[in-house]
Order: C-alpha cells, then structure tokens, then sequence
C-alpha cells in the first residue's frame, strides 16, 4: 500500500489557462525511494510543493488528489493539513543558504519544528535535537545548537538541514534538489548521508533531481516528466536497462558520462520533443474539453 | 599597521558613540531641566536682554549662552525645549514605527487584497505634499503636543509600510519559511517567529531616522507656532524669534539650530551604529 499516492493531480498558473502539472499520477510506498527527474521547468518541484502544501502563490490546485497515508490533503480545511503534513512529512530544500532563518540560532529552529508538531516541551525538544545533530555526523553538536546558520559551511547548513526534516520522525520526506547548490566535493558526502537517514528511518523519499545517475544508484523506481506530464513510471533498474518512452530514452542517452568527460554531450532529438509535446497537446486538448 | 576593516569598525564605534553621548546628554537635560537650567526659562528681565555667550564681551555669569531680547536665557530655554523635542520624538517615532511597521508586515506577508488595500492607501497618501498636510491637520485639530504627535504619526507611517512591506516581502519568500509552514506553524506565527526577527534591524534603523524626523516636524511646526502653546519654549520657536534679532544677537538663532542639527544627526547617526552593532551576519 502506497503512503503517498498522487491521482490526476493538476495545477494552473494563477488566472491563466495554463496548467503547470497535466493531472499527474504518482505512488511512493512506505519505505520507498522515488525520483523525480526531468528538464527545468518540467514541474518535478512543483509536485513536492504540492504534497507539502508550499506552492508558491501563482499556482493553484485545480484538481485531482493527494492522500498521504490514507487521507486525501485538498479535502481537509487548511489548519487540518497544516497539521497533517507537519506530522507525516517534511522537506529537505534546495538552498542552505536561504533554507534556515539568518537571524535565529539553528538549536531553537529545529527545536520549535519539534515543540510544533509534536507537542514536546523545550528541554526535550532540545535534547532531541542535539541528538539528530549528533546522527548527521555534526563534529560538536552543542556548538552548532548555539550558532547561527552564517556561522556553519553550506555542507554544514544542508547536515542541519537534513537533521532537521528527520528530527520529528516524518513517514515521507521530500528532497528537493538537496545537492544542487552544492560544492561536487560535498555532493557525495550528502546524499550518502540523506539515504543512510532514510535506510535508518524507514522513511519513504521523494527525490526531486535531473541527475539520472543519481537515480540509478539510490532510488528504486523513477518518474520521469516532462512538461507537467508522466512520460514514464518504471522500476529503477528495468530502466536503466530498457527505457521504455522514447524520451526517457533521449533523457538517459544526453547524460553525461563521467568515464568519458570529453565526449559530445547528446542533445535530446527534436524529434523526440515534438512527440512529448504532442504528448502534453493532446493532454491538454482532453482537460479542456 | 592599520586594516581597513578594522578602521571601519572603529570610526563606526566611535560614530555610535558620540551620536549616543549627545542624546544622553540631551535627554538627562531635558528631564533634569528644572534642577540643572541655570535660569527659569520663561522669566524675563529687560535689564538683561541680548546678553552674549559667557567667551564674549559684557557676558553675564549664570547666562552661559546669553539670553534674547526679552532677556530670557538660551541655554534653559535649550534645555526646555528639549523636553518638547524628546517626547514627540520618543512618542510619535514609536507609534509610527509601530502602526506603519505592523501594516507593511502585513500587506508583504500575507499580499492578496489585503496588500492591495494597504499599498494603494500608501500610494495616495504619499501624493499629499506631507508639511501642508501637517499644518491642515493641526488647523483642524488645534495647537498642543498631542496634535503634533499625531500628526507626524499620520504622515509618516507610510514611510514605514513602504520599506517593510518590500522587506516582509523579499522574506517571505525564503524557503526557511516554507520550512516553517511545512512544520505546521500557522501564518501568524510564521510571520511573528520568522519574518520578524529579519525585518527588525531595518525597523530599528528606520525608528531612529524617524525620531530626527519627528524632531524637525516638531520644530518645523513650533517655527510656524503651530505646535504647543507659546509660552512653552521649543527650539523652533526660539529660531523664529532669532531669526528677528539675528543682527543684534545672532546666538538666539545659532544654538537651538546647533541643538536641533545635532540632535537629528545623533539620531541617524545611531540608527546605522546599531544596524552594523545587531546585524548577526555582518558581525
């Protein structure tokens, strides 16, 4: 049984037409490791949003349903799925620059997410979180609890980042890009540690990224995307050997190689475009009628 | 040997400083007044009109700034107006900051119609030239010093609204506050525990700016006597009675306008000294 489960989920830009995500269907079961891969701009981040109730203000949900664990989100009224979704789920963003409070010392900041959503008096949250701190590999965790997030190196930023979507014990986490504004030698380092917290956890995890080989190593099934549409849902492993979409296809065939950096990079065929916007055409041609 | 960097913290220290000294002086005069002014500030005493300041020639002891033409003492009557020029600035600054602050949070917040509403009566009250404006309220309300407070208050809080909003804004866009929200931190909350603390050191600078400007609404106004009563000395009052005299005793004039300039400096002045003191990331 799946915990997250996405059905013909569609999002439009605010007072427009135009629909960001073309009913998207998606499951992420209890354990599970999902990517979400595809182009900028393919709607990959604009479905972890919606799971967490973040969309930005220009976007609006027009239709479909989020359930997570049972529950379908856009039914409950906005206090309910406040309160749901701190409980069952949390983010780890994008940015550590911008992700934690530059005026706030980072213990209290994790701290008050704890006193939030469980209920926990300060001490407790305190001691809590100096242990999480301590789980992600935080050489003097008392220390950091007093610093402020300018303080702490952007590796540094994104562990506490990670501490704190873990802290309050969430079945569903969405990562958003977790590496991408990172230095390529602090890349690793994090997502060894981003998927040890998850094995640890049993968390399930919905990975946001366009970096396929990062998929193929850690995830167990992918999605791939392409203008707010599923192209393809498959098991990691079968796709990586036969991917089944021509554009997936395409997607793998123009990622870089890293045995063979000097090799032409393989743009996605026109061809091949043409057929997944003819994909979302058709998509849109059936929603609007 | 000298880095700049460090040349920079300590001529902005020693700015913080002696902004922060002259309004510690100012303020232990004005609410010492009655026990440290040498003279009653409203006594008069023709045999004593136009006294020099105490370096000059025919200088009086006990009239340490000299006196004006109705022989009144410039220093109490300084110290006096003082008192006037504090309270509004302490009063009507606060109360501005607070009023316009709490509008721009919201409207940069929370946006919508409720952003709409308050930006649009930021705009059209901005289009009001803001010393008639003054002048027309206190015409309709009547002189004192509760209508000078409130006037600055409804003239100036936009200036508040404006720069806050931007900034509640720029904030609110943060994804530490998505983080929150994620956490199930309601949106009052979220603005009150995330938003703010960032916006602050802007609102405490623009405090501070406030209060300099207050002063000068106060004396702008006291100068056009439309301030508190005219028997009550104020610095822009003692200036449009200098102003009279100013080739028989030009002191009447100069030391309430050196008062007044350097209290307004001291204000800005303090307000960036703070701004550099509590900001977490430049320290």
């Amino acid at each position: 049984m799946s915990f997250l489960k996405i059905r013909d989920l569609s999002v439009i830009l605010r007072g427009t037409n135009h629909r960001l995500l073309r009913g998207v269907s998606l499951d992420v079961g209890a354990t599970e490791v999902m990517g979400l891969v595809g182009e900028s701009g393919a709607g990959k981040s604009m479905i972890g949003k919606a799971v967490l109730g973040i969309l930005p203000r220009s976007a609006k949900i027009v239709g479909g349903s989020i359930e997570l664990d049972g529950v379908d989100l856009l039914k409950l009224p906005p206090r309910q799925r406040r309160h749901l979704i701190g409980q069952k789920a949390a983010l780890i963003p994008q940015d550590p620059l911008t992700a934690l409070n530059p005026a706030r010392r980072i213990g209290p900041q994790i701290g008050d997410r704890l006193v939030d959503i469980l209920g926990w008096e300060k001490a407790r949250a305190r001691a809590r979180t100096e242990e999480i701190l301590h789980d992600v590999h935080i050489p003097q965790p008392d220390r950091v609890l007093r610093a402020y997030p300018h303080e702490l190196s952007g590796g540094m930023r994104q562990r506490v980042l990670i501490a704190s979507a873990f802290a309050a014990e969430p079945r569903l986490i969405v990562a958003d890009e977790p590496t991408t504004a990172l230095d390529v030698t602090v890349q690793k380092q994090i997502l060894k540690l981003i998927f040890e917290m998850q094995a640890r956890h049993g968390t399930a995890l919905l990975f946001v990224t366009h970096d396929l080989g990062v998929v193929s190593k850690i995830c167990q099934r992918l999605t791939v995307l392409y203008g707010g549409l599923v192209m393809e849902e498959a098991e990691v492993g079968a796709f990586f050997e036969a991917p089944q979409h021509p554009y997936s296809r395409a997607l793998l065939a123009a990622t870089p190689r890293h045995t063979d950096p000097t090799a032409d990079l393989t743009p996605v065929p026109e061809a091949v475009i043409a057929l997944a916007q003819r994909a979302v055409a058709d998509a849109d041609l059936r929603w609007h009628s | 040997m000298l880095d700049g960097r460090s040349l920079v913290k300590r001529t902005a220290g020693l700015r913080l400083w002696l902004s922060a000294g002259w309004l510690t002086a100012l303020v232990i005069g004005a609410v010492f007044a009655p026990w440290i002014a040498p003279q009653d500030p409203l006594m008069q005493d023709l045999f004593t009109s136009r006294l020099p300041p105490f370096w000059m020639d025919g200088a009086e002891p006990g009239y340490w700034l000299g006196t004006d033409s109705l022989g009144r003492d410039v220093l109490s009557r300084i110290l006096y107006g003082g008192r006037v020029a504090l309270i509004v600035a302490l009063i009507a600054g606060t109360a501005t900051a607070l009023i316009g602050a709490t509008l721009g949070l919201i409207a940069g917040y929370y946006r919508g119609w409720t952003d709409m509403v308050i930006s649009r009566l930021v705009d059209i009250w901005m289009a009001f030239p803001p010393v008639l404006f003054a002048i027309l309220l206190i015409a309709v309300m009547g002189t004192g010093l509760t209508s000078v407070v409130v006037a600055i208050i409804v003239i100036d809080w936009t200036r508040f609204a404006r720069v806050v909003r931007a900034e509640a804004m720029a904030q609110g866009a943060m994804d530490y506050v998505a983080s929150a929200q994620v956490a199930g931190r309601g949106r009052m909350s979220t603005l009150l525990t995330e938003i703010l603390p960032n916006v602050l050191s802007t609102i405490i600078v623009l405090l501070t700016l406030e209060m300099g400007i207050a002063v000068i609404v106060e004396a702008i106004l006291s100068f056009v006597n439309l301030s508190v009563s005219t028997d009550d000395p104020t610095w822009g009052g003692m200036i449009a009675e200098g102003r009279l005299s100013i080739h028989q005793a030009w002191w009447v004039l100069v030391f309430p306008l050196v008062a007044l300039f350097l209290t307004v400096l001291s204000f800005s002045q303090l307000g960036e000294g703070l701004k550099d003191r509590f900001d977490p990331v430049l320290n």
